[in-house]
């Protein structure tokens, strides 16, 4: 049986065909459908962990003890497991263990592109990269194959475009699910220097004997011979080549670490010009310069962006490798201009008065990565910084710690799956380091961004059983804050009421800002706007709300019925009363 | 082997595209071609622009479509045609939405909505079609069946026969409002000549 598939929903498959018993993640796009989907498998355990590093420890133990394991990521989630991850190259495995790590070229809703297959290598873990949604559930089941051979933790790497696209996948049944034998064995699994040593110098044995795997998997397989062009390739950019360049010789790289240099070798010397197309950073380029393999690579490519084919075919047609085709669409060029669409915080959004109230206050604001992030964008700009999950705590701490400007005047805004995945640690050093500033957390029940998903303080888990709700307020006076303040987001002057007295406060202090994601509800919050037409001097306050249901129509405030979600916070930014609550709650 | 037939449908987040590509592939599959399909989800819930590349033929490599090369474009509402308006080979068929979201840098009066944006795409693309699709699925009980109005009005515009439709709204629509939709997919099919 055949099934249009996404990569995503494919990995899961593969997960349960390969008879995985555990997995475990952290969401972050492009990855979160893969557990998702895994959920629904109920013979597979999965779990949500509250960051990546807990993620791989579990499948890790998991694995130690003789159970296939699966771990999903974004591709900046394995900065924050690198460190388990680079002393498991050493341990290696008990039961397979498989990391998808899911790479976003092009930053379609990441901080950075970083190119995982250099972290990869940086850990000596052999990497698999499939080229479509079959191969993407194809590799799960050898990555667990080599996984298991070789005694080592393997990474699937997947990028955007073949986590969410989707294509034919044929079904299988899975294999039998059985834990292997668990055998005490320190010198492998206890890490202290004089075992490392030697497991160090045994991961070398490894590397080699995976090198040589390289040269035989099919999934390295050379298509087409021409001696004129030859293209080295994978993953998705595999398909864009023989979408342009139908004919021509390739050789599809589907493990890109370790190499096969032999084989590479032996097709550079088949053909008399060679490419790399490869996304991101010149990772099999650089080897082959080591290796004296004379091939043209990111002189042609940009090693920033997501590929297309069109973009291959303008730069294939440049280097005289096709024919350029006249341009075949339409002369648009007079088109009138076209605004851009940006995403924007959603009507009835619990995080939109609170950087509306920050940016009226004029404070600085060090923020965390969420749905709230986009509350630095104009009109509402509230936020300054935004580095990566869990920095906004750290961040206002140093800046106080420095500056009497900043000293304040800096508030430390953060998401509450965010201040669980790697803000706690930054509050503890907060109190422990005697700073005074002001953190406030954005608990709007969920992980929003993402696509709401659960975390320990929801009271689900992901496989949809109840669960222990973390009491947030709970655990901050635990670590030692004394001002712990609990306020409803809509309420703009109680919300700016607390946030005045917090900063003035000569000790560290927790303000939890907290309302359910709008989007959790069907129900509107509350009795949709309407406007006084006469009482509406057209001043245009309402606007900085960056509210998606407000705009200006002739001068006066309107508010569009089927957008607005009644929160009524634009109801206390006007001053003349003009935005009023309506009579009629239903549209 | 000929080329794959590659379709793009457009619109703004909430508006139904990702469904509206669901029945798409599912009546695309029925009817025995390969597909590559791919979608950027993400930030669609918040109100961004949201495309959907769908590529239907014997045998289908890349999941995207080339700059230039569409040849249909369903475009869910009339600035997003306009965005995408460049993808299209110059053939192409449009089928355009009637209909605007305004983007909330034009609501904040910092950018503009262009005036006249639908004599644009029809002077550049002469027989494009357009259509009330929220009028015509109001009409048919649920205005929010205007994204299986416009899949019906393309249904025409495709090699895929009318039973594949039908059988994928069974399978993809749930049966609560599958009643609707069939009438918006009927009538969007009704409204193109
Ligand atoms: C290390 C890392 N993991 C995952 C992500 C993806 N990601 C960005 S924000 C976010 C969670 C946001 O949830 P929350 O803090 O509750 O804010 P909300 O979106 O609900 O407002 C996730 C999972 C990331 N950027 N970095």
């Amino acid at each position: 049986m055949k099934n249009l598939l996404s990569g995503n929903a494919a990995i899961a498959r593969g997960a349960y065909e390969a008879g995985v018993i555990l997995a475990a993640g952290y969401p972050g796009t492009p990855s979160t459908e893969i557990l998702e989907n895994l959920s629904r498998y109920k013979n597979v355990y999965s779990e949500w962990a509250p960051n990546e590093k807990v993620a791989l420890e579990v499948a890790l133990g998991s694995s130690f003890s003789g159970a296939r394991s699966l771990v999903t990521m974004k591709h900046v989630g394995v900065n924050v497991a690198a460190d388990p991850l680079l002393t498991s190259a050493y341990t290696g495995v008990n039961g397979g263990l498989v990391l998808v790590s899911a790479d976003d070229p092009g930053m379609h809703s990441s901080q950075n592109e970083q190119d995982n297959r250099r972290l990869a290598a940086l850990a000596k873990l052999p990497v698999l990269e499939p080229a479509s949604s079959q191969e993407a559930k194809e590799m799960v089941l050898q990555g667990f194959e080599i996984s298991e051979k070789y005694d080592i933790p393997v990474i699937l790497r997947i990028t955007t475009r073949i986590a969410h696209s989707q294509g034919y996948v044929l079904l299988k049944d899975p294999v039998s699910r059985e834990v292997r034998e668990y055998n005490k064995n320190p010198r492998k699994n206890l890490m202290v220097p004089g075992y490392a040593r030697m497991r160090r110098i045994d991961l070398d044995k490894r590397v080699e004997n995976l090198r040589l795997y390289s040269e035989d998997t099919p999934v390295n397989c050379i298509e087409g011979s021409s001696s004129a062009v030859g293209i080295i390739t994978s993953g998705v950019s595999y398909q864009y080549v023989k979408e342009v360049l139908p004919n021509t010789a390739v050789f599809k790289l589907g493990m890109t670490n370790p190499l096969p240099v032999q084989r590479i070798k032996e097709f550079a010397g088949s053909v008399e010009k060679l490419y790399i197309v490869e996304e991101l950073e010149p990772f099999i380029e650089e080897q082959l310069q080591i290796l004296g393999i004379n091939a043209t690579g990111k002189d042609l490519f940009p090693n920033t962006g997501e590929f297309s084919p069109g973009l291959l075919r303008s730069i294939f047609a440049r280097a005289g490798v096709l024919e350029e085709d006249e341009h075949k669409n339409a002369e648009i060029d007079d088109a009138p201009a076209v605004p851009g669409r940006p995403p924007v915080l959603c009507p009835g959004c619990p995080h939109r008065g609170v950087f509306y109230t920050l940016r009226k206050m004029k404070l600085s604001v060090t923020g965390d990565i969420g749905c709230y992030t986009l509350g630095g964008l104009p009109p509402i700009e509230g936020i300054d910084s935004c580095v990566c999950m869990g920095a906004s705590i750290g961040m206002a701490h140093g800046a106080e710690k420095v500056s009497p400007v900043m000293k304040d005047k800096t508030v430390a805004v953060i998401g509450d799956s965010t201040f669980m995945h790697s803000g706690i640690t930054g509050l503890l050093n907060l109190v422990y380091n005697k700073g005074t500033s002001t953190v406030i957390i954005l608990d709007n029940r969920t992980t929003a961004m993402t696509g709401h998903q659960d975390h320990p303080a929801t009271g689900c888990t992901l496989m949809g059983e109840k669960a222990p709700e973390l009491d947030i307020e709970a655990l901050c006076r635990a670590l030692g804050v004394n001002r712990v303040n609990t306020v409803d987001p809509l309420d703009l002057s109680q919300l700016k009421e607390t946030i005045k007295n917090e900063i003035d406060a000569a000790e560290p202090s927790v303000i939890i800002a907290r309302r359910p994601c709008a989007l959790l509800s069907k129900e509107p919050v509350g009795p949709r706007v309407e406007v006084d037409l006469e009482s509406c001097e057209g001043c245009g306050a309402c606007l900085k709300l960056g509210c998606p249901a407000i705009s200006m129509q002739e001068d006066k405030a309107s508010v569009d019925p089927f957008t607005c979600n009644g929160c009524g916070i634009c109801i206390q930014v006007c001053k003349f009363g003009a935005l009023v609550k309506g009579g009629n709650s239903s549209v | 082997m000929c080329k794959p037939v590659d379709i793009l449908l457009v619109g703004v987040g909430g508006q139904g595209t990702i469904l509206a590509s669901k029945v798409l592939c599912a009546a695309a599959e029925a009817a025995g071609f390969d597909i590559k399909m791919s979608e950027i989800h993400g930030m669609a819930q918040r109100g961004g622009s949201v495309v959907t590349q769908v590529r239907l033929g014997e045998k289908v490599y890349s999941p995207l479509i080339e700059e230039g090369c569409a040849d249909i474009m369903l475009s869910f509402e009339k600035l997003e045609a306009l965005r995408w308006l460049h993808w299209m080979k110059n053939d192409g068929t449009i089928i355009v939405n009637n209909y605007a979201v305004a983007p909330v840098p034009v609501l904040a009066g910092v950018a503009e909505y262009p005036a006249n944006v639908l004599e644009y795409i029809e002077e550049k693309v002469p027989g494009c079609t357009i259509l009330h699709a929220v009028e015509i699925a109001k009409s048919c009980g649920n205005s929010k069946a205007a994204n299986v109005v416009l899949l019906g009005a393309m249904a025409r515009e495709m090699p895929v026969s009318r039973e594949f439709w039908q059988q994928a709204l069974d399978s993809v629509i749930p049966p609560k409002l599958l009643d609707i939709n069939k009438k918006a997919f009927d009538a969007g099919y009704n409204a193109v000549n």
